[in-house]
């Protein structure tokens, strides 16, 4: 059995632990917020540019543009995996690392070679131990980042995809559904899938366009990238805030358990010693008076 | 008939302005366009420039980068990914960008990307002209 000094310092760490976990847990909510607060601003802007997109492709023809073009043989996939910097959120990043090479180790069954885009440090060591290749990676940057971290990022890629070093390019990040719940997701970010949705149809039929349909096209498309890019950037960085905060919430709630089983069995310990100790000096007394 | 029109400018951080106004005038890009209320549907690409518009006589500007307009006929919403009212730009910067793109055009070099300085260029040259027609106008409110 462990001494009573043992026990008692056993304790102590357990609570000073505990003090750190309800630290971080603090700071995630509040990160969190900040984070929530960046995708609510940036929902209109998004939602707009959707539609205004969806709109304008459904009048031109998919072969207008590289960029919305699917191109006949798909060779080269690109993955874009966006995880964050930091760990200590749980099973976050182990998720995100999962599905994508689960998405990676499907395409290359289906014969296709498959590269990644990392963003986020996590990411990027777990797929350096894989056998796959790594052509760009951004880490160290996901702790403070802006639109331009996404239109970097979204250069590379279409660059890329222009010059025939991808066919198809995915986006693997973390969506973030509610603070219980986000989702390791994949979307597809080139070719530009415009298809599946209908056009809204109604009274936009009667627009000018300037300078013409194919021009903003052209306009539109390389930004819609960077705003898919930016939107899968701020989701990741909102789950890994919520799945940090329950994660140091879990362990703030063990702490407390180990506490408490900890102070009974050093009760039980102490409440032993002192029986033993009552019991020699009653023996001794015992023994002096025979 | 109304007599304003909402102008809603949006980026991708936040939405810059919502306010009704009596006349918007745009860089498009090819060339400068003006919204009355009740304009014809229209789209448009929006070059680097200063957006303005009027209201109760006065003109007010934005500077935009990058990005588009949709014109309706009670509304017009740029979305851009930059956009700053003239009493926000940060003139300092602006100025430290223009020289850094001058000295960078000096240079002779292999791999320099000329659009890219050309467009960093103009977006410092752009800021000051907003903030400077803003002053001019009395609308800077600083």
């Amino acid at each position: 059995m462990a001494s009573l000094r043992d026990i008692q310092n056993k304790i102590v760490g357990v609570k000073k632990t505990k003090q750190i976990t309800k630290a971080m847990n603090m700071v995630a909510s509040a990160k969190l917020r900040g984070a929530q607060n960046r995708i609510e601003r940036f929902r209109p802007y998004a939602d707009k540019f959707h539609d205004i997109l969806i709109d304008l492709a459904s009048r031109a023809d998919a072969s207008v543009h590289p960029l919305l073009e699917k191109r006949e043989e798909i060779q080269n996939i690109g993955i874009v995996l966006v995880t964050s910097d930091k760990g200590l959120c749980g099973s976050f990043n182990a998720n995100l690392c999962n599905a994508a090479n689960r998405l990676a180790k499907q395409k290359e069954a289906e014969g296709k070679t498959v590269k990644f885009i990392c963003i986020g440090k996590k990411g990027r060591d777990f797929i350096r131990k894989t056998k796959f290749e790594i052509v760009s990676q951004y880490a160290e940057n996901m702790t403070n980042f802006d639109f331009q971290l996404a239109s970097e990022t979204g250069n590379f890629v279409i660059d890329g995809y222009l010059s025939g070093q991808f066919d198809e390019v995915h986006i693997v990040f973390g969506k973030f559904v509610s603070i219980a719940k986000q989702e390791a997701t994949s979307s597809q970010i080139l070719p530009a899938e415009t298809a599946e949705a209908e056009a809204p149809t109604g009274a936009t039929s009667e627009y000018i366009f300037e300078p013409s349909v194919e021009g903003l096209l052209a306009e539109l498309l390389p930004r819609y990238v960077k705003v898919q890019m930016y939107r899968g950037l701020l989701d990741t960085s909102a789950s890994e805030h919520a799945a940090r905060m329950s994660a140091m919430d879990n362990a703030t709630k063990n702490c407390d358990e180990m506490v408490g089983s900890l102070t009974l069995v050093y009760n039980k310990a102490r409440q032993a010693s002192i029986t033993t100790q009552l019991m020699d000096i009653v023996g001794g007394a015992e023994a002096l008076k025979g | 008939m109304a007599k304003t029109i909402t102008l809603e400018i949006v980026t991708p951080d936040k939405m810059v302005l919502k306010e009704e106004v009596d006349y918007v005038g745009a860089p498009g890009i090819n060339g400068e366009f003006g919204v009355l209320p009740n304009h014809i549907p229209f789209l448009s690409a929006l070059g680097i420039g200063s957006l303005y518009y009027k209201l109760n006589g006065k003109k007010y500007y934005v500077f935009v980068a990058g990005g588009f307009a949709e014109v309706s006929p009670a509304k017009v919403t740029v979305l851009a990914e930059v956009a700053e009212k003239a009493e926000e730009i940060d003139l300092e910067r602006a100025r430290r960008a223009q020289e850094r793109a001058e000295q960078r055009a000096k240079q002779q070099q292999e791999k320099l990307d000329h659009a890219a300085v050309q467009a960093a260029l103009a977006r410092a040259l752009h800021r000051m002209k907003c903030r400077a027609s803003a002053v001019s106008e009395g609308t800077c409110r600083m």
